[in-house]
């Protein structure tokens, strides 16, 4: 399930918080909280959603949102005015990114390395995904309730859980994706594609009665 | 095409990210394809079957006090209320500043209630069933459907070649006024585009505003007031302005 019983908890940098309260006395300092708050308030929920999926537990998934909106209003200046979804996307996988290295230097928050391949040497013009697909599943997909496709997607690995979960949830461009992830449009559509297959097949293994 | 290119962009397809030329090419292919046409059967059922509402979370209210605490007190909704407080007592303020403030005010609150307007007929057209009143992707069947229905003489232009898809036009009310709506699409997104005449026939740049989450670019060119609203990001409704502007400006002089 999405609430795993281990808690470690994220160890983050409150104290950044509160040094940013102490200097923001004067009225530039509020035209730009009032201006971070009018823009990047509305969009809690989205990056809420994101880390729930990107961190699977509940308590890690609120603390990385903090940490993320404490970051971007420190950087709100650096923010060019172009979606401001995306960057608050970016900022919040940084901070995942951040807090994975720092419980541990063996586990990374995403393996570049796990699609098989590197990302710089693609180009358009070779097929991006040469791995033969098992064609999907024939049958109908049986409906299923939402907190078990919440489930199935969660159970994807990291890449490809990241890509569907911005694309189908969060509904960015596969531009948007590939500037968020920092990788080139054709892995995004590649890590897409797989991400899909891989999910069919779960969603059609899974056990139970349809609902 | 082969298939394996194939595999690939019918995911784009999919997604809307293809332009007509590319979505025709791929669509040739899968139908003449045994592989690959059961792959976007598949593939389109399982984006239909995603619950994609319900797979969103809703942040905890703690979390939300959490981030706001984080953020210096801006008292910015009872701006008004203090300003009057501030003109009874005869503080600091001169009167003569306090009467422009008050106007000031007077007007933001005026535009806030206009934009709520606009977003509410935003929302309506999406939920009643009810987003085009002439439902053509041809900009000169739009266009002539307006006459008599409201004051002015809309311009429609067909973007579907930008990424913008004409689905249609609305007569719309907002402040008591017949307005005209031309409604695009964008991937699965609706944009109303208000129409009205406008205050002056100054042209002012596209400015950016939310409300209630939709975005909404609001702009004047040629005495005509346009507002732009969607629920895509801010971004992309400023490339639907740009290219807006510029499939109407050249045509204009005619």
């Amino acid at each position: 399930m999405l609430d795993r019983p281990q808690r470690q908890g994220l160890a983050l940098p409150w104290k950044a918080g509160d040094d940013m309260m102490a200097a923001n006395g004067g009225d530039a300092h509020q035209g730009k909280a009032r201006r971070f708050r009018d823009a990047a308030l509305p969009h809690l929920d989205d990056v809420y959603t994101l880390a729930r999926y990107l961190l699977r537990d509940t308590a890690d998934a609120e603390d990385a949102v903090q940490e993320c909106y404490l970051r971007a209003l420190r950087y709100f200046d650096t923010f060019r005015g172009t979606g401001i979804k995306p960057w608050l996307f970016a900022i919040l996988r940084n901070v995942c990114r951040d807090e994975f290295a720092r419980r541990s230097g063996v586990v990374h928050y995403i393996d570049q390395s796990f699609d098989g391949e590197t990302d710089e040497d693609k180009d358009a013009v070779r097929p991006l995904w040469q791995e033969p697909q098992e064609s999907p599943e024939t049958e109908m997909l049986h409906q299923r309730d939402a907190e078990t496709i919440r489930r199935l997607v969660a159970e994807l690995p990291d890449p490809f859980r990241e890509a569907i979960v911005l694309r189908e949830i969060n509904d960015l461009s596969y531009r948007e994706i590939a500037d968020v992830v920092g990788v080139p449009v054709g892995t995004v559509m590649s890590r897409l594609a797989r991400a899909r297959s891989m999910l069919r097949k779960a969603w059609t293994a899974e056990e139970g009665p349809p609902t | 095409m082969t298939c394996n290119e194939a595999e690939i962009l019918l995911h784009a397809l999919l997604d809307g990210e293809l332009d007509a030329g590319h979505a025709h090419q791929v669509e040739a292919h899968v139908e003449n394809c045994l592989r690959c046409a059961p792959q976007l059967r598949a593939y389109r059922e399982l984006q239909q079957a995603m619950p994609v509402a319900q797979l969103h979370f809703t942040a905890p209210a703690s979390l939300r006090q959490r981030i706001e605490k984080t953020l210096p007190a801006s008292p910015r909704v009872s701006n008004r209320r203090s300003v009057l407080k501030g003109f009874v007592m005869g503080t600091a303020l001169s009167t003569a500043m306090a009467a422009g403030l008050v106007i000031a005010v007077f007007r933001t609150d005026q535009d806030q209630r206009l934009l709520g307007e606009i977003t509410s007929a935003h929302v309506r057209s999406l939920q009643a069933n009810h987003l085009t009143d002439v439902q053509t992707s041809d900009q000169h069947t739009v266009k002539p459907w307006f006459n008599g229905k409201v004051d002015i003489a809309p311009p429609v232009v067909d973007l579907t070649a930008k990424g913008f898809t004409l689905l249609g036009g609305r007569l719309d009310y907002i402040d008591g006024q017949a307005v005209a709506s031309i409604v695009y699409r964008r991937r699965t997104h609706v944009i109303n585009l208000f129409v009205t005449q406008g205050g002056s026939s100054e042209s002012h740049e596209a400015r950016l505003q939310t409300m209630q989450g939709y975005n909404i670019r609001r702009w004047t060119a040629q005495g005509l007031q346009f507002f732009a609203v969607s629920d895509i990001n801010g971004e992309e409704l400023q490339e639907f302005v740009d290219k807006f502007e510029a499939a109407f400006q050249p045509a204009s002089g005619t």
